[in-house]
């Protein structure tokens, strides 16, 4: 059957798959015939992924990429792939006037310096084939929107578009892509992203209407996205960020 | 830390309600500026200044400044 979308024969590294849309992603582009290398920093949640994945000849490498040392390790341990699907990344809610530098720290290496720098390493390293595709997740926070107490990570998520842009641009000579996916709220992420703010009834009541689908997120919705981007019905998308968000920068 | 400065560093946290209006008894989700932003400078306020960390859902079940100060004290 005709079907453009396919990832046979293609290797794909996702980070952050131990949990989450990382997780979903996984799981959903191994149902279309891709070989996953899974990473995280969690190996028994990393193990749970792995167990959901469709076919064989798949692989799990356990890193921590908060540090140089575990994205030079996940880099070596690597084979070579057709794609790269950055998930790995924390919320964090705090107010403007409150923001630490110990807070930037944190939220800027995981959710920034981690994929860039995990890039950096696998085009060094040669990992990467030519015509591959790189896939950041980033946010509609940050790229389109923001709200109270997300200052923070809006600039991260913000940060890593403009990265993918320039990255796209460089990495168009040897026909590869790079693209961001920017959800909307999933609810896997909804109590750790609103610190408890809300009640998840009160969430609920407050934010639905501004999803005109009147719904959130599914890992689903974000890993077809993802699929879309690193399969060859996209070999002529480079540079955009694919808002992926129940209608919700319509506001 | 004593309530008197608790009751002081909450006021800190707001803009336009008067520092007065603060009293160990006030009921604070009543104050006309009390919404999810104000929440969350109480929230940082009290992981700043008391190494605590506390959440919307205890912000919720609280109702007086002293009765958050007292169940802070017992993290």
């Amino acid at each position: 059957m005709f079907n453009p979308f396919s990832l046979e024969g293609k290797c794909i590294l996702v980070t952050g798959a131990s949990s989450g849309i990382g997780r979903g992603i996984a799981v959903q582009c191994s149902k279309m015939g891709a070989q996953m290398v899974i990473t995280g920093r969690n190996s028994e949640r990393l193990h749970e992924t792995f167990s959901q994945l469709s076919g064989e000849g798949h692989s799990i490498i356990c890193a921590d990429l908060s540090c140089q040392e575990g994205i030079d390790s996940l880099v070596e341990q690597c084979p070579l792939i057709h794609g790269v699907v950055h998930c790995a990344g924390i919320p964090k809610i705090c107010d403007v006037k409150h923001i630490k530098r110990e807070l930037l720290n944190e939220i800027i290496n995981i959710n920034e310096i981690a994929p860039v720098l995990l890039t950096s390493g696998l085009l060094k390293k040669k990992k990467l084939k030519k015509k591959c595709s790189i896939v950041f997740i980033a946010s509609i926070s940050g790229v389109c929107v923001s709200n109270v107490g997300e200052a923070a990570y809006s600039a991260t998520k913000g940060a890593l578009s403009g990265y993918a842009k320039g990255a796209a641009f460089e990495l168009a000579a040897q026909g590869s892509r790079v693209n961001t996916i920017c959800p909307g709220l999933v609810p896997t992420e909804i109590l750790t992203l609103s610190n408890d703010l809300f009640s998840e009834k009160q969430l609920m009541e407050s934010t639905m209407y501004k999803y005109p689908l009147n719904r959130y997120g599914t890992v689903e919705d974000i890993a077809n996205g993802a699929i879309y981007l690193l399969s060859d019905a996209s070999s002529w998308v480079t540079g955009i960020n694919l808002i992926i968000d129940g209608g919700y920068t319509l506001n | 830390m004593l309530l008197d400065e608790f009751i002081s560093s909450f006021a800190a946290e707001f803009n336009d309600t008067p520092v007065d209006v603060f009293k160990a008894d006030t009921d604070y989700k009543s104050l006309d500026e009390w919404n999810s932003l104000t929440a969350l400078s109480i929230i940082s306020m009290v992981d700043d200044e008391m190494g605590k960390t506390i959440t919307g859902s205890n912000l919720r079940s609280c109702k007086t400044i002293e009765d958050l100060f007292n169940f802070v004290l017992t993290l």
